[in-house]
Formats: structure tokens, sequence, C-alpha cells
């Protein structure tokens, strides 16, 4: 019942910003009026945010308490434009972001074969269920502790506390999406009496790909936090981002430890943004988010 | 070709022998319901909503089993169509036509020749690309006819194909499906609230009583095929239309 229609401008953030999600407007002022539309609000809610930053940073911290928050010139000055800090910041970055993939690759293989064993027996499902939500609704932080016990504090405990954080998310939203084809589709697999291996594989598997990658970004996210949360816990090894804002905040560099954060945040929206390009890549042709 | 309606008489596509349907949770859905369509005929069941009408066909298809009666049918090769579309969104057209090929596991180019065939049977030529959520839903119905024409099944089951389209295409659809029975000459069963579509089509209506759902009219439809849009509006059309309604009426009370 839908007919192609131009992709109309939106602001809407629930989708992935991508090139072919860019309007098919050539000129005119139809262009100026959106580009004036996504581009403006933001930008003056930033120069808002920025005042107010300076507003704090001079008129209500004294001079001696200026470092809780130093204004932002200071922040790009000696946080990004001193490469020498920088160059520290974007190494722990990396190092955060390896961590942060290696977990994140494991728990994928990890949830996705439970999903699967889960969503072929529902003796299975039953079984493993309340673990996996007993698992994710330990606080990461109550378990840091065990995890140094069992597995040391370097770079393999980082890892599993990226596993841990991030497995839940790819668990529930790939066995909801292997279960979410349609019961006339099934009929239809049914009909050409189709085995189970066929019928995941053209059927479940398939009309599961929306969920999963709604799954996998946020535990990509959620990935990139645990690295930083591990790495600041442990506080040992290769120097990722979270040991570099302990040291920020224990030496009372205010400016690189905004400039960690911000990075950190980075971080972040890069990966968020990058799993949005690979699902467009992958499901874009097909998916319409607004159909059932 | 007509030929093969005329010629081909008396050979039972379908039979249902007696068929009774009592769900688990003791709603009694059909009783009592006997008949057969035999080959080239074209048959359409009308009847209130919930008579059980889409029930039988799961019974005919193996989808459901009947608790009382016997069916006789050759599943092998079973043409069905869903009051939904029902295709597959990550596949494209020719992907979706493919299908049923695909897991009858027939080799790649012949499967591509079957749905190419197909594709053009019902119109929809160039749009072999498109994904489903592309087209229209008179188009998402044609793609699911072809689905089913690769089979070229022996006998086509239509559970309300057209009920979620507009008028127009409706009438169009109608038009191409009894070109299509006549030129495939299978046995059809044809399921629908609309009298018009019924007696457009079919070489027989039956009429389906409330629940628990049988047969309670029958009627025979003399009108040659190829049959023009125009016949809607010949007055034998309309006195057949008239008598199926009244019966229709009685079944409802």
């Amino acid at each position: 019942m839908s007919t192609p229609d131009p992709t109309p401008l939106t602001t809407d953030r629930s989708k992935p910003l991508s090139l072919d999600d860019a309007p098919v407007v050539v000129a005119g002022p139809g262009r100026v009026k959106s580009l004036s539309l996504n581009i403006l609000p933001p930008l003056a809610l930033g120069t808002l945010i920025l005042a107010a930053w300076y507003f704090v940073s001079y008129r209500l911290l004294e001079e001696n308490r200026r470092f809780l928050l130093e204004p932002p010139h200071a922040v790009l000055q000696v946080g990004f434009l001193d490469w020498g800090n920088f160059s520290e910041i974007l190494q722990g970055l990396k190092s955060s972001a390896r961590v942060a993939l290696i977990g994140l690759v494991i728990a994928i293989l990890m949830g996705f074969t439970l999903a699967i064993i889960m969503s072929q027996s529902k003796l299975f499902e039953r079984a493993i269920f309340p673990y996996m939500v007993t698992l994710q609704a330990i606080p990461i932080l109550a378990i840091v502790p065990l995890i140094s016990f069992w597995f040391g504090t370097g770079q393999r405990s980082r890892v599993v506390v990226c596993i841990i954080i991030s497995l839940f998310p790819i668990i529930v939203n790939t066995l909801f999406g292997l279960q979410s084809a349609e019961r006339g589709m099934h009929d239809l697999f049914t009909l050409h009496s189709s085995g189970r291996a066929t019928r995941l594989r053209k059927l479940n598997f398939p009309a599961a790909l929306p969920a999963i990658f709604a799954g996998l970004r946020i535990s990509a996210g959620l990935s990139v936090i645990g690295a930083i949360v591990g790495d600041f816990f442990f506080g040992r090894g290769d120097v990722g981002i979270g040991q570099l804002l302990r040291k920020y905040a224990n030496n009372l560099d205010g400016e690189q430890l905004l400039a960690a954060v911000i990075m950190s945040s980075v971080l972040g929206v890069t990966v968020f943004l990058l799993f949005g390009a690979i699902q467009n890549r992958a499901i874009g042709k097909w998916y319409d988010p607004n159909s059932t | 070709m007509v030929e093969v309606a005329t010629s081909a008489q008396n050979i039972k596509a379908l039979s249902f022998d007696n068929i009774g349907m009592t769900f688990p949770d003791g709603t009694e859905a059909l009783t009592g319901v006997d008949f057969s369509v035999e080959r080239g005929e074209f048959v359409t069941i009308v009847g209130p909503s919930g008579c059980g009408k889409s029930t039988l066909l799961k019974i005919a298809s193996g989808l459901l089993e009947q608790t009382v009666g016997d069916v006789e049918v050759d599943r092998e090769r079973i043409g069905y169509v869903f009051q939904d579309a029902t295709l597959l969104h990550w596949r494209t057209v020719m992907g979706n036509v493919e299908l049923f090929a695909e897991l009858h596991n027939i080799p790649k180019s012949e499967r591509r020749r079957l749905a190419a065939q197909a594709i053009d049977l019902v119109g929809l030529n160039g749009f072999e690309n498109h994904y489903p959520k592309s087209l229209s839903g008179g188009m998402k119905m044609r793609a699911s006819l072809a689905r089913t024409l690769t089979l070229s099944p022996p006998v086509f089951l239509f559970d309300e194909p057209f009920g979620a389209v507009d008028e127009i295409t409706r009438e169009r659809l109608n038009e191409e499906t009894q070109l299509l029975f006549q030129r495939e000459g299978f046995a059809g069963l044809f399921i629908t609230h609309s009298i018009s579509e019924a007696v457009f089509m079919s070489t027989r209506v039956l009429v389906m009583s409330a629940r628990p759902g049988r047969i309670v009219a029958e009627f025979n439809v003399p009108f040659e095929y190829p049959r023009q849009p125009d016949l809607r509006f010949n007055p034998e059309f309309a006195r057949l239309s008239g008598e199926v309604s009244r019966e229709l009426r009685g079944s409802h009370a």
C-alpha cells in the first residue's frame, strides 16, 4: 500500500544519517530552508550552551576554583591543540576502541548463538532467559571487583566487562527478531514443506535483521562504555581513556579532563553512526521502518 | 483454454467429504461441508464473516486438520493465495516470485524462467527489481499471484485475496484472474464477501451459512469465458447476483 515517495526532509534522529538519506533536492529555496531548519536549531542551542559555560567559568567560579570548569577556549587550547596532550587522549581512545571492538565481536558471536538456540527451542528459551535478565540486572560496578579477581586487571578483564555489558541487547533483539516473521510467511514455508534450517536461513534470519541491527547499535555503544569503565576501574595495563580520565581528575587537569570526556563521547557517537551506516547498507534497500 | 474446461469435466481436483471442524476451545467452525471442485471449474464461496470459509481453505491445504470427514486433493503443488500478499520484505519481486520454486529445489535457471513467465502473466514487467515496500497493494497482490503461478498448480485456493485493494483495482484483478483461470485451466476455489466478484469469475457460487459453516445454496453461472467487464451490467448477471444476495441474507439469520 506504500508507494515510493521522495525521502522526506527529516530531523528524525532515530534513523541513521547517511548520504542515501540526503534529500534529492537539487537547488532552490527549499534546500536553503531545509538546511537552515536542520542546522540552525542545534547551532543556536550550542551557542547558548557555550555562553552558559563561559558564564559559569568566569562569573560563578572564582579564579582559584576555575579548574572545576575551565572555559571552552582553554579546553580547546590545552586539550585539543596541544599535540602532546591530544595525542595522549587519541592513544587512549585507540586502546579503548580496540577493547570495545574485541568485546563486541565476542558478545555478538555469543549472543547470536544463544539467540538461535533459544529461538529453536522453547525449553532452552525458558531455561536461559531468567539468567540473562539476572546478569543484565547486576550493576556493572558490582561485578567489576569479581572480574578482577578471576581475570586479573589486564586487558582481558576489560574485554569481559564489555561482553557482560553488551550481551543482553544482542540476545534480546536477535531473539525478538528471529520470532518476528509473520504467521502468513510461516504458513508459506509450511505449505512448501521446508525444513528447520531452510526456514531459519530464508525466513527467520532475514526477518530478524532490522531488530538485530537495532540491538547492535545499542550494544556497540554499551561496549564502548564498558571498555572505559573497565579501564577506569582496573587502572592497569595498556592505557585507555578510562585511566586517562582518572589521571586527569587526580591531577586536577580540568582542560584535559573535559577534552577526554568530549572525545569519549565522540567515540560513542562514531560507533553509533558507523553501525547506522552498516545497517543502511545492509537493509536500507528493503526495510521500511514505518511498516509493521 | 476453454477446451480444458469442458474436456476435463468430472475429474475431481478437490473434494470435501462431510467436513466438520471444531477447534480445541470448543468453537464449531464447520459442519457437514460436502462438495467438490472439478478440473476446469472455478468455485466461489460467499458467506458472512467468521463463517469458517478461511478455515475450509486451511483444511484443504493441510495447514489445519479437520476433526470430521475427509479431504481429497493433491497437496504436492497446491496453490494458495492468502488475504495478505505475504511477500518477503527483503526480496525483490523477482526473488519473491522465485521463492516456491526455490523451496522445491528447482534449479536456478529454470526457476528464473518460471518466475519471469509468471511476472509476465500478471503484468509486473519492469518491477522485477522492486522491493515490496515500493509496491501498491494491487501490485503486491499480483506478485503474490505470480509466486503461486510458478508452480502451475492444478488446484488454486484464493482466500479473499482482493479484499484490501480499491474497487477499480479489484475489478481489474477479477478480470485478469478469470483470464488466468481460462488460460491455465486450474481448479479454483475462491473465497470472498463480494457477490459481484463471485458471480463475475466463477463457474459456480456456493453460499455458506453463519457459524458453524455449511453450504446452504449453490448457483451455476452460465456465462462464457472470457468474460468482459460489461458483463457486470448484464440483466442476467444482476438477476443471478440478486438471488445469491437473497440466499446470503437468509444465511445471516
